[in-house]
């Protein structure tokens, strides 16, 4: 899967880009380095990489700045490398068009995992009508959702958070962007309504609703499908 | 006090004179009688000289007059181009001081001192320009002719009838550390001047006819001689007091001079500047403001006397007082002047006679024990107003005019009444008439209304009719009564009048100071007190006004957003100039006089704080007096600024402490914690590099793990510290929404995760509990933090639980353990910062808990430590619920 797979990695720190590119050549990508944002968007021009790892924290730019310009030309999956206290700035870099977040220190199994999911999001063109997930099973053509065989009730609302969870899976959503997707765009600030469906969907998905495996809470973020 | 003991004052101003002069650049004058005697020649010579032993020389400004053999000498010497400024139309040279300071030589050379710059550069005279050379630490070279220094302008003017209009005050030959008199007898100057050497051929005649006279010569020889024998004396004295030799001290005597609005002060004050220099005393300057009123000529001529005595040295005191006399007196007795100096009286005798003798005779009188000197003055310049016996108040043509309509308007009701009243109640309305006069017109006006009313009175109305004949003795009694009167009480009226304006001048100057001084004590900021200053000084001296406060030694270039005045490069530049130098510069002052506003330095004890900016709506010099009161406001508003400025820093320094408490403890605690975690990585790194560990693949994962693990700790660590950090500093914003405490509960689990190891865990969260209002980052963060402490002080076999309820009306979370719990003595201590349970393992970092219970103190709510039956640690979050959370609304799908 990792074949011929370009990675464009955005950072001025050399331990962390050599980190990268051990890692990551390791698993069969190819790496391009760029040091600087200017570097970056040039790099990203020329060698049209298939993932582009960016850091927030840039000498020249702002890391926001960066994504902004890379957002007005390529559709080219982001992957936003920031510090834990900075849970704005991993709002504004996923509302302006990042497709996940790691937050520093991270591991590299991490760092291959939100790989893997941006990789399945850019090279699987049509969604799968049927979604599978441990005992869940979610037909999206027919509206179907069975836990362990049984068919589960959703209220509409509920059944349109989880395949708007399910379209996206591995991604992070943020508050807004799941607010205006599923209620609409005047209702983006009204984050409690997530609490109680999110708290309604565990009561009806998950095996522990007080540990989620699936339906994730990323602190200060949104939420996150992860499937095992 | 013996008289043969140095004075440790005297001593002390001899030691830092002499500091002041180690830093600044040295001066040396070379001094002549006259132009031709080889002042210039003299000087490139000696540059010559210091540029042979390796001194970096160039010459600033040498005017050579063509004279072959000093051009000659220019040649080997560098030389800063001229500036040129253009003045009406034509181009002139000046000295380029900017390029002089930013050379930063170690010697230029100026040629004549006295020169007076084109207006448009920063200073009027060129030796304010050296002044400003010295400041930099350069040494300067120059020249001058006897006739330019102040204090003898006057007797070259009397010697040689000639005015001299260049001069520099007297005080820059103290300056000098060094001068060199260039002597040379008139005979030979004279023989110089007819050989062409001093002036061209054309010129000769009429100077050697005029100025070159032999007489004048001899006479400005001897100044000359004389003022180096005075200055050689004066450093004898000098090096005897610093070199603590006894010899004969300073006197300790004190003159006083009077100073008046009248241009014969003048001479006074350099008759005293003189006399003050050879007697080795201080002077001091005094006048005394009386309830009169002075016309803006006299003002002018009080605020350039009062200027020049200053400039000469002296200290200037103004007092008030109506009776002259008695008031310098006064001063002199309580500033201990042994010797006054006054004015030989030009009134006449007559008028003295009337007043009870000349204020001389008075001071002369009264004096008992201080001595008396009378000065007399040149007779030219101090002839009084002759129209103007008493100059205390003027009024104007119109004035009278308006007196004698008043006049002529009563005397026109009288004709129509008069045969109805009788004439001596005429007479009553004019005296009336008179007084109204007084009041409104003045003293003037009034003394003519009483004259032509009398006239008219008696001509119109006193028997026999139209005729200045009286006929009974009575009516020339009551006539000459009623002129008497009338000027009397007209001169009474306009006195009270003018005393009136004065008190009420003077109480307006007296409240704005207090108001300020009010507004600045009990002004909460900064801010306040310097809107109100600004709008007090605006209003007092009609002008528009700016403050600009430094920041870091240097001056900002945006006035306080409270300045009325608007500012260009220009005047920036002046007020950037007074801000540098600590000296009022711009308008009427002597530097960059071309600026419109005036900029006053704001000066506290550790220097300029900032600059006061004024500009006069109506372009006019300041008096002495508002000059005064300006310091006074400038002083009041450097005094707030400076108060607010020791403010910041003790608070700073009350911060400082405090921070310096933390980092000790700090270092103390978490030097071991950083240490671990690195000593791991270093070691495990350096076992990964070892080829011989290394190659067996279960040891790589071991110290791979170690690794981790040790990085994972110490991003814990900088983690605690920052959450500190922003505890600590006040700056924690909390970010308050909804919550669902079950996810925040699981979510920090999730983060816990494998972290907490075997031991089991329980979350009790009931799934109908309300959402709470608090910020979810940093909750999460304080059960992250509980959890890590029961990790850290517990068995791996222990069971931890979480719980969430709602009791009576608050949010309670428990984190708990049936691990060893905490000893009781220190339940309340473990949520100190960096105190740590003795006897229990390391791996903490002794922040966690403090950072909790802040973070829980920031949401208004508690957090506590209970040990629990039979064993085990508990602590428990209680959090106000508030109000009820806002109802959910289904998606419109």
């Amino acid at each position: 899967m990792s074949e011929g797979v370009h990675i464009l990695v955005i950072d001025d720190e050399v331990q962390i880009r050599r980190f990268l590119r051990i890692s990551l050549e390791a698993s069969g990508y190819h790496v391009i380095e760029a040091v600087t944002g200017g570097e970056g968007i040039t790099r990203s021009a020329q060698h049209r990489p298939d993932i582009i790892i960016l850091d927030l924290g840039l000498p020249d730019m702002d890391g926001l700045e960066v994504l902004r310009r890379l957002r007005e030309w390529t559709a080219t999956p982001v992957i936003i490398l920031s510090v834990r206290d900075d849970d704005q700035g991993k709002v504004a870099a996923l509302d302006t068009g990042a497709d996940d977040y790691l937050t520093k220190p991270f591991s590299t199994d991490e760092l291959l995992a939100r790989i893997r999911v941006a990789i399945r999001h850019t090279q699987s063109e049509a969604q799968e009508p049927l979604f599978r997930c441990g005992d869940l099973t979610v037909d999206l053509a027919r509206r179907l959702v069975t836990l362990r065989g049984e068919t589960v009730k959703l209220t509409p609302t509920e059944y349109a958070l989880l395949r708007l969870m399910i379209q996206h899976t591995g991604k992070v959503l943020t508050h807004q962007q799941i607010l205006r997707a599923v209620w609409g765009p005047e209702y983006v600030h009204e984050t409690h309504y997530l609490r109680v469906y999110f708290a309604q969907l565990r009561q009806k998905l998950e095996d522990n609703p007080a540990l989620p495996k699936m339906l994730i809470t990323e602190p200060g973020v949104g939420y996150r499908l992860v499937v095992e | 006090m013996s008289e043969n003991r140095p004075d440790p004052d005297a001593l002390l101003a001899a030691i830092q004179d002499q500091e002041q002069r180690q830093r600044r650049g040295k001066l040396k004058v070379f001094f002549g009688m006259a132009a031709g005697v080889g002042k210039t020649y003299a000087m490139l010579d000696a540059a010559h000289m210091r540029k042979a032993e390796g001194v970096n020389v160039v010459v600033g400004y040498v005017e050579t007059h063509n004279r072959a053999e000093t051009e000659s000498l220019l040649d080997r010497l560098e030389i800063i181009p001229r500036q040129k400024v253009e003045y009406r139309g034509t181009t002139l040279e000046e000295m380029d001081l900017d390029a002089i300071l930013q050379r930063k030589p170690e010697l230029v050379l100026v040629d004549e001192l006295a020169h007076t710059n084109v207006p448009g550069v920063r200073h009027p005279k060129r030796y304010q320009d050296v002044v400003e050379i010295l400041e930099a630490g350069i040494n300067v070279y120059t020249t001058i002719n006897v006739q330019h220094f102040e204090s003898r302008a006057d007797t070259v003017r009397q010697i040689t009838g000639i005015t001299v209009h260049e001069t520099v005050p007297d005080s820059i030959i103290d300056l000098a550390d060094e001068i060199e008199l260039i002597d040379l007898s008139p005979e030979d100057l004279r023989k110089r001047l007819a050989e062409g050497k001093v002036y061209v051929p054309e010129k000769v005649e009429t100077a050697a006819n005029n100025f070159f006279r032999v007489g004048n010569l001899t006479a400005l020889r001897e100044m000359a001689l004389r003022l180096t024998a005075e200055r050689v004396d004066h450093q004898l004295q000098n090096y005897m007091q610093i070199k603590r030799i006894a010899g004969p001290w300073k006197s300790g005597e004190r003159l006083l001079v009077a100073v008046g609005p009248s241009p014969f002060s003048e001479q006074l004050i350099r008759w005293t500047r003189r006399m003050a220099y050879n007697l080795e005393a201080d002077w001091l300057a005094v006048y005394v403001e009386t309830s009169g009123m002075l016309t803006p000529e006299q003002r002018v001529t009080l605020t350039h006397n009062l200027e020049l005595a200053r400039d000469l040295g002296a200290e200037v005191v103004t007092t008030a007082g109506d009776d002259i006399p008695a008031t310098l007196l006064n001063v002199a007795r309580q500033r201990n002047a042994a010797q006054i100096v006054m004015g030989k009286p030009v009134h006449s005798p007559l008028r003295d006679a009337l007043r009870g003798g000349s204020p001389v005779d008075k001071v002369v009188r009264a004096s008992g024990s201080i001595d008396v000197f009378v000065v007399t003055g040149n007779p030219t310049t101090t002839r009084p107003p002759l129209f103007n016996l008493d100059t205390r108040q003027t009024s104007n043509p119109t004035q009278y005019g308006i007196a004698l309509t008043a006049v002529g308007a009563v005397t026109l009701g009288h004709l129509i009444i008069s045969d109805i009243v009788s004439y001596e109640l005429l007479g009553l309305i004019y005296l009336m008439a008179v007084l109204l006069i007084a009041v409104y017109l003045g003293r003037g006006p009034a003394v003519l209304a009483a004259a032509t009313s009398a006239l008219a009175w008696n001509f119109l109305f006193i028997e026999p009719r139209f005729t200045f004949e009286i006929s009974r003795a009575q009516d020339l009694l009551l006539l000459l009564l009623f002129f008497f009167i009338a000027l009397f009480a007209g001169n009474l009226t306009a006195r009270i009048r003018t005393q009136e304006r004065q008190a009420r001048h003077n109480a307006e100057r007296n409240m704005a100071l207090y108001t300020l001084a009010h507004e600045t004590a009990s002004a909460v900021d900064m801010d306040a007190v310097l809107r109100s200053a600004v709008a007090q000084i605006g209003r007092i001296f009609n002008g528009d006004v700016a403050i600009l406060l430094a920041k870091d030694d240097a001056l900002s270039q945006t006035p306080h957003p409270s300045s009325t005045l608007t500012m260009d490069e220009r005047e920036l530049g002046a007020a950037q100039w007074a801000f540098e130098n600590g000296r009022t510069a711009g308008r009427h002052t002597d530097t960059l006089p071309a600026a419109s506003g005036r900029y006053l330095p704001l000066r506290t004890s550790a220097g300029s704080v900032g600059i006061l900016g004024l500009r006069l709506r109506e372009d006019e010099r300041l008096t002495f007096d508002q000059e005064a009161l300006l310091e006074t406001f400038t002083n009041q508003v450097a005094l707030v600024i400076e108060r607010e400025m020791l403010d910041q820093a003790a608070e700073q320094a009350t911060m400082l402490r405090e921070s310096e408490r933390l980092y000790t403890a700090l270092l103390n605690s978490i030097s071991h914690e950083l240490r671990t975690p690195i000593a791991t990585i270093s070691g495990a790194a350096s076992g990964l590099l070892n080829l011989a560990t290394a190659s067996d693949s279960s040891n790589r994962a071991a110290l791979a793990q170690d690794i981790l693990t040790a990085a994972e700790r110490l991003n814990r660590l900088v983690e605690n510290l920052l959450d500190m950090s922003r505890l600590e500093s006040g700056r924690l914003m909390l970010k308050r929404e909804w919550c669902d405490v079950c996810d925040l509960l699981g979510a920090a689990v999730q983060r816990m995760g494998i972290a907490l190891g075997e031991r089991r865990l329980q979350i009790d969260c009931p799934p109908d509990l309300p959402l709470v209002q608090m910020d979810f980052v940093l909750i999460e963060q304080v059960i992250v933090n509980l959890l890590d402490n029961i990790r850290n002080y517990t068995p791996t076999t222990t069971q931890v639980d979480l719980d969430a309820r709602v009791i009576e009306g608050n949010l309670r979370v428990r984190a708990m353990d049936d691990g060893p719990g905490i000893p009781n003595e220190e339940i309340e201590r473990i949520f100190d910062k960096f105190h740590r349970v003795p006897g229990t393992p390391t791996g903490g970092t002794g922040l966690g808990l403090s950072i909790s219970r802040g973070l829980v103190e920031a949401h208004g709510g508690t957090l506590k430590a209970e040990n629990r039956t039979p064993h085990g640690a508990c602590f428990v979050i209680q959090l106000p619920l508030g109000a009820a959370p806002p109802p959910v609304k289904e998606a419109a799908l």
